[in-house]
């Protein structure tokens, strides 16, 4: 069973690397998708039985290869013309930076801005995280019919478009790499949403952002987005297992049992912040700061004994660099942990625009929960309820506001 | 190469009128900037002299003829440009520097070449 899970996974990131080389020499994602899959499904019946050919990726190329030339005659024949498909057929393996390089291309036009963002987390998990039509639609709550069109139509632009298959050059990269990293964000946030006794393919969708941010990182191991994006999403990740009790409720962070903490997600996470750190110390990467903040909650050994002055020292950076709203209620929750209620309070309430955010009610109901002004409190608990939270979200809302006096 | 469509929409004006003489000079400048990859492209009277053109029952049916554009809209076609471009990146660049992006949008449609 382990082998054949080694086996599933070794097939699975070496067809996304044939994948990206076939979609350069082919010039169509579709068709490189569809001789990728196939060679992907021939490996998966044959290895287990036969063994692991000596190189995996070589033996995968070729039947790909094969694959797509015989896709190319027949789409040629039922067009009349004459086919052109000898020009790729040799199969010499391709030194790693090509390989690297047509990984990158692939990454980059998934994620290209003139696709919709929800066409972008779609082509990210179905071409590089090789997931199928059906476990991307499951994933995302889409019906499959409906997940098959949205992926045609962006594979459909991408090729009528003219979107080239391309690392971006130096002046676009920053923006374009921020793009990428806001993709694999959504897909983390959708299998973190997604909490217990949800589909398990939704909750998996978190260790495939994990595995892009991880890639991503590795391909681009001097750009600070890409470490700052893996180290937030391993240091988010690592609470997974104190993140919910027995019975699939939410804990708050205030509440989680460390100990079940992943000690080596945050190790790699505070390490990745670091080395990300030591390449912009003047300006850091949105990614960067975020991640900082979530490394100084997962250093702290208990919620009362958190560096607070650091984690509001941060958010003044984040907010140098992306105010908003909400950015700025999360450091005044960080100001009253360091200053007491009343001074979080009065952030909270000078930060407009929020009225219709529940967490913005909740969090002034909290503080004037301790700041014994239970009336006020339950009032801000009730605005925050009616506005609508997941149910384990909602327990624990009602559950302080049975806890008020009177 | 491909080629695209840059269709310019932008506050419903009248070219041909004096006061828009500044605005008909930025864009001289930017088609001599851009002639390289300049393959055409034209501006438009305003909406108010457009007519909408349909036929009734099918082809060969009666022609009705309406006032006005397509569609009304805040920002109208008032102009376009036909591009050939490497891929839609350099399109993107191009149309960037079209006046109307800062003032309304330019819209980029790959052109469809039967044969090719």
């Amino acid at each position: 069973m382990a082998a054949g899970d080694a086996i599933a996974r070794l097939v699975r990131e070496e067809g996304t690397r044939v994948l990206a080389t076939l979609a350069r020499v082919t010039g169509s994602i579709d068709l490189a998708q569809d001789a990728a899959q196939d060679a992907v499904v021939r490996a998966l019946e044959t290895w287990p039985r036969d063994g692991v050919p000596e190189n995996p990726r070589a033996w995968l190329l070729v039947t790909a290869r094969r694959r797509a030339v015989d896709i190319i005659r027949r789409e040629a024949r039922r067009a009349g013309k004459e086919a052109e498909a000898t020009m790729f057929a040799s199969a010499e393996p391709d030194p790693p930076e090509v390989v690297r390089d047509d990984l990158l291309r692939l990454v980059f036009t998934c994620c290209h801005p003139a696709l919709s963002v929800e066409a972008q987390v779609a082509l990210a998990l179905r071409t590089l995280g090789g997931l199928s039509t059906a476990e991307v639609a499951r994933g995302l709550l889409v019906p499959e019919a409906t997940m098959a069109k949205r992926l045609t139509r962006a594979k459909q632009k991408i090729a009528q478009a003219g979107i080239p298959y391309r690392v971006p050059p130096a002046e676009q990269l920053p923006a374009r790499l921020t793009g990428v990293a806001t993709t694999i964000y959504l897909i983390f946030n959708e299998g973190y949403a997604a909490g217990a006794g949800a589909d398990l393919v939704r909750v998996a969708l978190t260790a495939e952002a994990v595995r892009l941010a991880r890639l991503l990182a590795e391909l681009m191991p001097d750009e600070p987005t890409a470490l700052g994006l893996l180290a937030l999403l391993l240091l988010h990740d690592a609470r997974r297992g104190a993140r919910l009790d027995g019975a699939g409720g939410q804990v708050l962070l205030a509440d989680q049992d460390r100990s079940r903490w992943d000690q080596g997600a945050v190790k790699e996470g505070v390490e990745l912040v670091g080395r990300a750190l030591r390449r912009t110390p003047d300006r850091p990467d949105g990614y960067v700061v975020q991640a900082a903040i979530a490394a100084c909650h997962a250093l702290a050994p208990s919620y009362a004994e958190t560096n607070w002055d650091a984690v509001v020292s941060w958010y003044d950076v984040l907010l140098t660099l992306r105010d908003n709203p909400v950015a700025r209620l999360n450091r005044a929750v960080a100001v009253a942990e360091r200053d007491g209620p009343a001074a979080g309070l009065a952030l909270v309430d000078a930060i407009g625009g929020l009225d219709g955010y529940p967490w913005w009610h909740a969090t002034r109901a909290e503080l004037l929960h301790r700041g014994g002004r239970p009336d006020e409190a339950r009032a801000a608990y009730e605005r925050a309820i009616g506005l609508g939270l997941s149910e384990p979200q909602l327990a624990h809302l009602r559950r302080r506001l049975a806890e008020l006096p009177g | 190469m491909p080629k695209y469509a840059a269709l310019i929409y932008s506050a419903d004006v009248d070219w041909s009128q004096p006061e828009f003489a500044e605005a008909t000079k930025e864009y001289n400048e930017f088609g001599q900037a851009a002639a390289a990859v300049l393959r055409g492209g034209e501006a438009l009277y305003p909406t108010s002299s457009a007519t909408t053109v349909r036929v009734t029952g099918g082809k060969g049916g009666d022609v009705v003829t309406t006032d006005g554009p397509y569609a009304e809209t805040k920002e109208a076609l008032t102009g376009f440009y036909l591009l050939e471009c490497a891929d839609l990146d350099e399109a993107i660049t191009v149309a960037a520097k079209i006046p109307a992006a800062w003032d309304g949008a330019v819209e980029v449609r790959p052109v469809l070449e039967f044969g090719a």
